[in-house]
C-alpha cells in the first residue's frame, strides 16, 4: 500500500517531536485531547467534522497532494483523517506515537493557506483543524523543535529572533546611519509619540536583512511620512505562536504590539512585506485577545505602496525593466484582499508583469509558510517535494519571459528561493521594496 | 401483511417524521447553543451579503473553480441534489396519499419524470459509489459508514421504481420503501447527511470570514 | 526645583522659543519635548556629519555628541538624553554625562518627583540596570522588562540566570529566567517571567511567571501562588494593603485575582490594566465584557457603555471617586467618564487627566491635523500644530498649555472658566 511507503521514505530526526513523546502517558494524552476537542473547540470543530461528506474534492486544494502524484495521504481530508478523525473516533485514547505522527503532518505537511477552504463545497476550514491539532501537539510538547524554540523567543524577547532589546535600537541606528549617506537628513524616528504611522517588521528583519530597514527608511523618508519606530519590544509583528498553537503568547506577543502602537499613539500601524504576521495581527491575534478587528487599522505593505503611488507621494523615475512574475501570498490574497492593489503597485513600477497561473486568491502555496520553513532544516525536503506543483508553475511563467519573481512575503520569499535553487528555476526572487526602493525619485 | 403496513405508514411514519424535524431542530438548536456558548464572536462576522453571495455562488453550477475542474461530478451531484429532494415533494402517488389525510394537494410532477429522476438518483448514487470504490483520494477517506449513507440514500428510490413497475411482491416492496424512506429521515438529522442542515451555516461562516474580513472570494 | 505651587499661574501666553531659528542653526532639529511647567522646550539638533547636541530654550549643551537619542525632560524639569561618545553609551543630564559608560543604554524610566532615574545597560553583551550612575553588581546573559519602584528607590527586571544555546529547548524548559530586584534574583527559575512590579514599602517583588509551557501564576519574592492559571497578566500591588492584583484566565475567561483568590464575581472576554484607587477603596479594570467590546469595570461591574476599538489609559481621579479614559469606536476616538461618554468626537485623543478635585477633567485633542484640549466636553476654540498633555493648577482652576504654532513654542495659562464657556 502507498501507505507504508510513505512512511518508509521519511525517517525525520527531529528532536522536538522525538524527546518531546518521550513524556508523554496515554492518561494525558487523553486529557488534553479531550481538554482541545471537548473543552476549548465549539461548534466549528462539530459541524466541520460533522458535515464532511469525506467527498475529496478538497484534495486538488492542495500543493502537496498535487506534488505528491495526487498521493491521497496529503489531500486536505486525508490529513484529517490521519489526525482529528482518529483523535474523535479513539475518544483521544490514542498512543505517543500517534501523537507525533499528528504533529508532523500538521505541522509540517500543511501550510494552512485556506486554499482547500475554497474547493469545499461547504466551506470547511481545514486549515483551522490543522491549527486544532497542533494546538494539541503543543499542550502535549510535541512540536518540532525549530519552531518550539522560535516560540521560546517569541516568549522572552516578544520576538521571532531572539533579538535582545538594545540590538534592535541599536541596528535601527545602525542602518539610519547607513542610509543617511545616501539621504543626508534621513532619519528613523524612535518613539515618536503621537505619529501618523508606526512601522513594524518581523524578527528576521533587524537579523538578517537589515538591508529591507534601509529601504523602508529611503521609501518613509522620500515619501515625506509622518512615521515611526518603537523602541520597545513590541516592534515585531511576527507570530511562530500562532503556528504551534501556543496561542497563550501568541496573544502576549500580538497584545505587546498593540499596546506599544497604542502608547505611541498612531493612527495606523504599516508593516512591512510579511504574510504570517498579518493574519497574526489582523485575523488571529486580535482575536484571541477579544478585538473583532485590530484596534489600530494595520496597513500591509502592499496596501500602503498602492497608497503611495496612487497618491502621488513618490514618484517613479525609470520602470523596472525585466520582466517580474508575481506570487500571491496566501495570508494577504486569500486573507487580505490585496491581489488587485499588488498588480497595481508592479504595473506601477514593472515594465511587464507575466502572470502565473493559477494567481490570485488561486495561487498554489509557497510551501514555507504556516510556520512550516520554521519548523527548519529537517523538513527542507519536506518543502522541495511538497511542492513541485509550484516549480511548474514557475517554470512555465519563465518560460513566458518571466525573469524576476516577486514575492511580497518573508515565508514565502525564504521558500521560493529554495524552490527556486532546487528546481534550478534560475529566478531571482525579490521584494515589492526591493523595486520599488531602486525606481522611486529620491533627493539627489 | 396490511397490519405491518398499517404500522410502518402510520405510527412508524409519524414517529420517523417527529424524528426528523425534532432531530432536525435539536442539532440546529444545539449548534447554535453551542456557538452562543463558546464561540460567540462567530456572530460578530457573519454578513447576510456575504453569506448569500457564498451561498448562492455554490448553489450554481460551474460557478465555482473546482466544480469547473470536475464537470461530470459537477453536473451529477446538482441533477442528484435536485433530484432527491423534488422526486418524493411532488410525487403524485405522495400527493395523493396526503390529499386522502388532509385533504391538501399541490403541484405534482408530470407522468414518467418521477421515474426518471429517481433513476437519476439511483445512478448518481452509483457514480458516487464508484467514485469511492476507484478514486484513490475518495476511497482513502471513505469508510463502511460512507456506503451505509449511499444505501439509505439509494434504497427509497430504488425501492420506489420497484413499487410503481409493481413487478413482484407489491406489499412488501411498497413496506420496504416506506420502511426506507422512514429511514433516511431518521438518518438525516444524526448522521453526515445532516449535511442538509449544516452545509448553508458553514457556507455561510466561511463566505462571511472572505468577504467580510479577508476581502477575498471564496470560489 | 519648584514645586506645582510655585510655577507661574499668571494667565496669559508666553513665547519661550521660536524653533523656526533652531532650524536655520543646525541641519535639522528633531522632535521637541517641553519640561512640565512649560518654561523650557528642547530638541536634539545635528550639527554636520556624527554631531549631535540638545537646544534648550535656544541654549545648547556644552558637549557634542557622536549619536543622541531619547530626549525627555524629567518630572523635576531636567533634560535627559542617552549620548554616544566615541561609541561608549551613557546617560546626560542637563548635559552633564554619568561617570558610568556603556556598550548601550535604553528604557528611561523617572521616579514620580524625577529624582531618580532608572535605565537598562549593556557592557559586553552583560545586562543590568543603573539606577542615578549606580551600576547592578551582578550581570546577566539577557534582561527583559525593566521596571521601577513607585518611590524610584529600587529597580527590577526579568533577567537570565543560566545560558542555553540555539535550540537547546529543554533547557530553556527547566528554566532559565527569574527576576532581579536591585540586581538580586530570586533563588527559583521559571520557563518565564515577565513584567514585575516593587510593593511601595521595596520590601516585596511580584511578577507573571509561566512554570511550563502551560501554567501561569503569580510569583511574590519568588514563590508561585499555589494557584495556576491558563494565562496570567502583569500584577500590581495595593499600595495599602500590599495585595498583589491581577487578571488571571481559566477556562477561556479573564477574571481578577488577589493573592491567588478570584476576587470578582464575574468574567470577562479580556481584562487588563487592573489599576486602585489611591484611597485603596476601589479596584478598576479595562474589561471586554463581550467579545469585541471594550469598557471599565469598576469594583467588579462594568459600564453600560462599551466601545468597539480599543479603550486605553483609564485613570482614577485623586480623591478616587471617579474614573476616566479614552476610547475609540468605528476609528473615531472620544473620552468617557463614570460610564458617560462625551458628545464630542475626535481624531484622535489623548489620556484625560482629572484636575486636583476631580470636577474636572481635561484631555488634549486631534481634529483634522490640528490639535487644541478639552474639557469636560467642551473643545478650547483655539488650535495648534501641536499640543503637549494639559497641567492642572494646584487649586485645578487653571490650566498649563504647552503649544507649538509655526515652530514657536508658547506657554499659555489660561483659567479653566475661559475653555468651558
Amino acid at each position: 500500500m502507498a501507505e507504508a511507503a510513505r512512511k518508509e521514505e521519511k525517517k525525520i530526526i527531529d528532536e522536538g517531536l522525538d524527546v518531546g513523546v518521550q513524556n508523554l502517558t496515554e492518561e494525558r494524552i487523553e486529557k488534553v485531547i479531550t481538554r482541545v476537542l471537548k473543552g476549548e473547540s465549539g461548534a466549528r470543530l462539530k459541524a466541520y467534522i460533522e458535515t464532511c461528506v469525506h467527498c475529496g474534492l478538497c484534495s486538488e486544494a492542495c500543493h502537496y497532494y498535487l506534488s505528491h502524484d495526487k498521493d491521497p495521504q496529503y489531500s486536505p481530508v486525508g490529513k484529517v483523517k490521519q489526525t482529528l478523525w482518529k483523535m474523535l473516533k479513539a475518544k483521544g485514547k490514542v498512543s505517543a506515537e500517534f501523537i507525533k505522527d499528528a504533529s508532523e503532518i500538521a505541522s509540517t505537511q500543511c501550510n494552512v493557506c485556506k486554499r482547500c477552504a475554497m474547493y469545499c463545497p461547504f466551506g470547511i476550514d481545514i486549515a483551522y483543524m490543522m491549527l486544532t491539532v497542533r494546538r494539541i501537539c503543543h499542550l502535549l510538547g510535541v512540536t518540532p523543535l525549530y519552531i518550539q524554540d522560535t516560540a521560546h523567543s517569541h516568549a522572552v524577547t516578544m520576538n521571532q529572533m531572539w533579538v535582545k532589546d538594545d540590538e534592535w535600537i541599536d541596528t535601527l541606528q545602525w542602518q539610519e546611519e547607513e542610509a543617511q549617506a545616501e539621504i543626508p537628513t534621513l532619519r528613523i524616528p524612535l518613539e515618536k509619540e503621537g505619529a501618523d504611522i508606526m512601522y513594524s517588521v518581523i524578527g528576521p528583519e533587524p537579523k538578517f536583512q537589515a538591508q529591507l530597514l534601509y529601504q523602508a527608511a529611503v521609501i518613509m523618508d522620500v515619501a515625506g511620512v509622518d512615521w515611526t519606530m518603537p523602541a520597545t519590544p513590541g516592534w515585531d509583528n511576527s507570530d511562530m505562536a500562532m503556528y504551534t498553537g501556543d496561542n497563550e503568547i501568541m496573544g502576549r506577543v500580538k497584545r505587546a504590539h498593540f499596546e506599544t502602537a497604542a502608547r505611541l499613539r498612531v493612527n495606523r500601524i504599516v508593516m512591512g512585506e510579511c504574510g504570517h504576521a498579518f493574519r497574526s495581527v489582523y485575523d488571529m491575534g486580535n482575536r484571541w485577545l477579544g478585538w473583532r478587528m485590530p484596534p489600530i487599522p494595520i496597513v500591509h505593505a502592499i496596501d500602503f505602496y498602492y497608497e503611495l503611488i496612487k497618491n502621488k507621494k513618490i514618484t517613479i523615475t525609470e520602470k523596472f525593466k525585466e520582466p517580474v512574475t508575481l506570487h500571491d501570498p496566501c495570508n494577504v490574497i486569500r486573507g487580505g484582499g490585496l491581489a488587485e492593489k499588488a498588480r497595481f503597485v508592479i504595473n506601477a513600477i514593472c515594465e511587464q508583469l507575466i502572470e502565473m497561473h493559477p494567481n490570485r486568491e488561486h495561487n498554489y502555496c509557497c510551501c514555507a509558510g504556516g510556520g512550516v520553513i520554521n519548523c527548519g532544516p529537517p523538513y527542507k525536503m519536506t518543502r522541495m517535494d511538497g511542492n513541485r506543483i509550484k516549480a511548474e508553475q514557475l517554470f512555465a511563467a519563465k518560460s513566458r519571459g518571466a525573469k524576476i519573481l516577486i514575492a511580497p512575503c518573508h515565508n514565502c520569499h525564504s521558500g521560493l528561493e529554495d524552490i527556486n535553487h532546487h528546481y534550478g528555476l534560475g529566478y531571482e526572487v525579490k521584494f515589492i521594496s526591493d523595486i520599488l526602493y531602486d525606481v522611486i525619485e529620491k533627493p539627489s | 401483511m396490511h397490519s405491518i403496513y398499517a404500522f410502518v405508514s402510520g405510527p412508524l411514519a409519524w414517529l420517523a417524521f417527529i424524528i426528523f424535524i425534532g432531530g432536525c431542530l435539536y442539532r440546529l438548536i444545539s449548534l447554535m447553543v453551542l456557538v452562543h456558548r463558546k464561540e460567540k464572536f462567530i456572530y460578530s462576522y457573519m454578513s447576510l451579503k456575504y453569506s448569500l453571495r457564498s451561498i448562492f455562488r455554490w448553489s450554481m453550477p460551474f460557478a465555482t473553480e473546482n466544480m469547473r475542474r470536475h464537470p461530470a461530478l459537477t453536473i451529477v451531484a446538482f441533477a442528484f441534489h435536485i433530484c432527491l429532494i423534488l422526486t418524493p415533494l411532488f410525487l403524485l402517488a405522495h400527493v395523493t396519499l396526503v390529499e386522502e389525510s388532509w385533504n391538501i394537494s399541490w403541484w405534482t410532477l408530470p407522468e414518467g419524470w418521477a421515474e426518471m429522476m429517481s433513476l437519476i438518483v439511483i445512478l448518481a448514487c452509483g457514480f458516487f459509489l464508484m467514485r469511492r470504490l476507484v478514486n484513490p483520494e475518495v476511497k482513502y477517506v471513505t469508510s463502511a459508514s460512507d456506503y451505509i449513507l449511499l444505501a439509505i440514500v439509494a434504497a427509497p428510490f430504488i425501492t420506489g421504481i420497484l413499487v410503481y413497475y409493481q413487478w413482484f411482491g407489491y406489499e412488501i416492496l411498497l413496506i420496504l420503501h416506506i420502511l426506507s424512506g422512514e429511514i433516511m429521515l431518521v438518518a438525516i438529522p444524526f448522521t453526515r447527511l445532516s449535511h442538509m442542515l449544516f452545509a448553508p451555516l458553514t457556507r455561510a461562516y466561511m463566505g462571511s470570514e472572505f468577504g467580510g474580513v479577508r476581502h477575498a472570494k471564496d470560489w | 526645583m519648584l514645586t506645582r505651587i510655585e510655577w507661574d499661574w499668571e494667565p496669559g501666553s508666553r513665547e519661550i522659543a521660536d524653533i523656526s531659528k533652531w532650524q536655520t542653526q543646525f541641519n535639522w532639529v528633531e522632535e521637541p519635548c517641553v519640561s512640565p511647567n512649560g518654561e523650557q522646550v528642547a530638541a536634539i539638533v545635528n550639527l554636520a556629519e556624527g554631531e549631535f547636541n540638545v537646544c534648550v530654550n535656544g541654549k545648547t549643551w556644552e558637549t557634542v555628541f557622536d549619536k543622541i537619542w531619547h530626549l525627555r525632560f524629567a518630572p523635576d524639569g531636567r533634560p535627559v538624553a542617552f549620548v554616544s561618545d566615541t561609541g561608549e553609551w551613557t546617560v546626560a543630564v542637563d548635559g552633564r554625562t554619568w561617570t558610568h559608560k556603556f556598550g548601550y543604554v535604553w528604557d528611561m524610566m523617572f521616579s514620580p518627583d524625577g529624582q531618580n532615574i532608572a535605565v537598562a545597560v549593556q557592557q559586553d553583551m552583560a545586562y543590568g540596570m543603573a539606577l542615578n550612575d549606580v551600576i547592578w553588581k551582578k550581570t546577566y546573559s539577557n534582561l527583559t522588562n525593566p521596571t521601577l519602584s513607585p518611590d524610584g528607590s529600587s529597580t527590577a527586571a526579568t533577567v537570565q540566570v543560566a545560558d542555553f544555546g540555539e535550540g537547546e529547548i529543554y533547557k530553556f524548559q527547566k528554566g532559565v529566567f527569574s527576576v532581579a530586584l536591585d540586581g538580586q534574583t530570586w533563588d527559583t527559575a521559571f520557563v518565564n517571567v515577565w513584567k514585575s512590579a516593587i510593593s511601595a514599602d521595596g520590601q516585596k517583588l511580584a511578577a507573571e511567571v509561566r512554570l511550563n509551557l502551560y501554567d501561569y501564576t503569580i510569583a511574590v519574592n519568588g514563590t508561585p501562588w499555589s494557584q495556576t492559571f491558563d494565562c496570567v497578566w502583569e500584577p500590581i500591588f495595593h499600595p495599602q494593603n500590599n495585595a498583589v492584583i491581577a487578571p488571571v484566565r481559566s477556562g477561556g475567561k479573564w477574571l481578577l485575582a488577589q493573592d491567588g483568590q478570584i476576587v470578582w464575581d464575574r468574567n470577562f472576554v479580556q481584562l487588563w490594566h487592573p489599576m486602585v484607587s489611591p484611597d485603596g477603596n476601589t479596584l478598576a479594570a479595562i474589561v471586554a465584557p463581550k467579545y469585541g467590546r471594550w469598557t471599565v469595570a469598576v469594583n467588579g461591574r462594568p459600564w453600560s457603555v462599551t466601545f468597539k476599538d480599543q479603550l486605553s489609559e483609564a485613570v482614577f481621579s485623586p480623591d478616587g471617586k471617579r474614573v476616566a479614559a479614552s476610547a475609540k469606536s468605528d476609528g473615531r476616538w472620544t473620552i468617557v467618564a463614570d460610564g458617560v461618554v462625551w458628545k464630542n468626537r475626535f481624531d484622535r485623543v489623548w489620556p484625560p487627566i482629572f484636575s486636583p478635585s476631580g470636577e474636572t477633567l481635561a484631555a488634549k485633542i486631534e481634529r483634522n491635523g490640528r490639535y487644541s484640549i478639552a474639557v469636560n466636553d467642551h473643545i478650547w476654540d483655539q488650535v495648534f500644530d501641536a499640543v503637549w498633555d494639559p497641567v492642572f493648577s494646584p487649586e485645578g482652576d487653571k490650566i498649563l498649555l504647552r503649544t507649538l504654532n509655526n515652530d514657536r513654542y508658547v506657554r499659555h495659562v489660561v483659567p479653566v472658566e475661559e475653555i468651558l464657556h
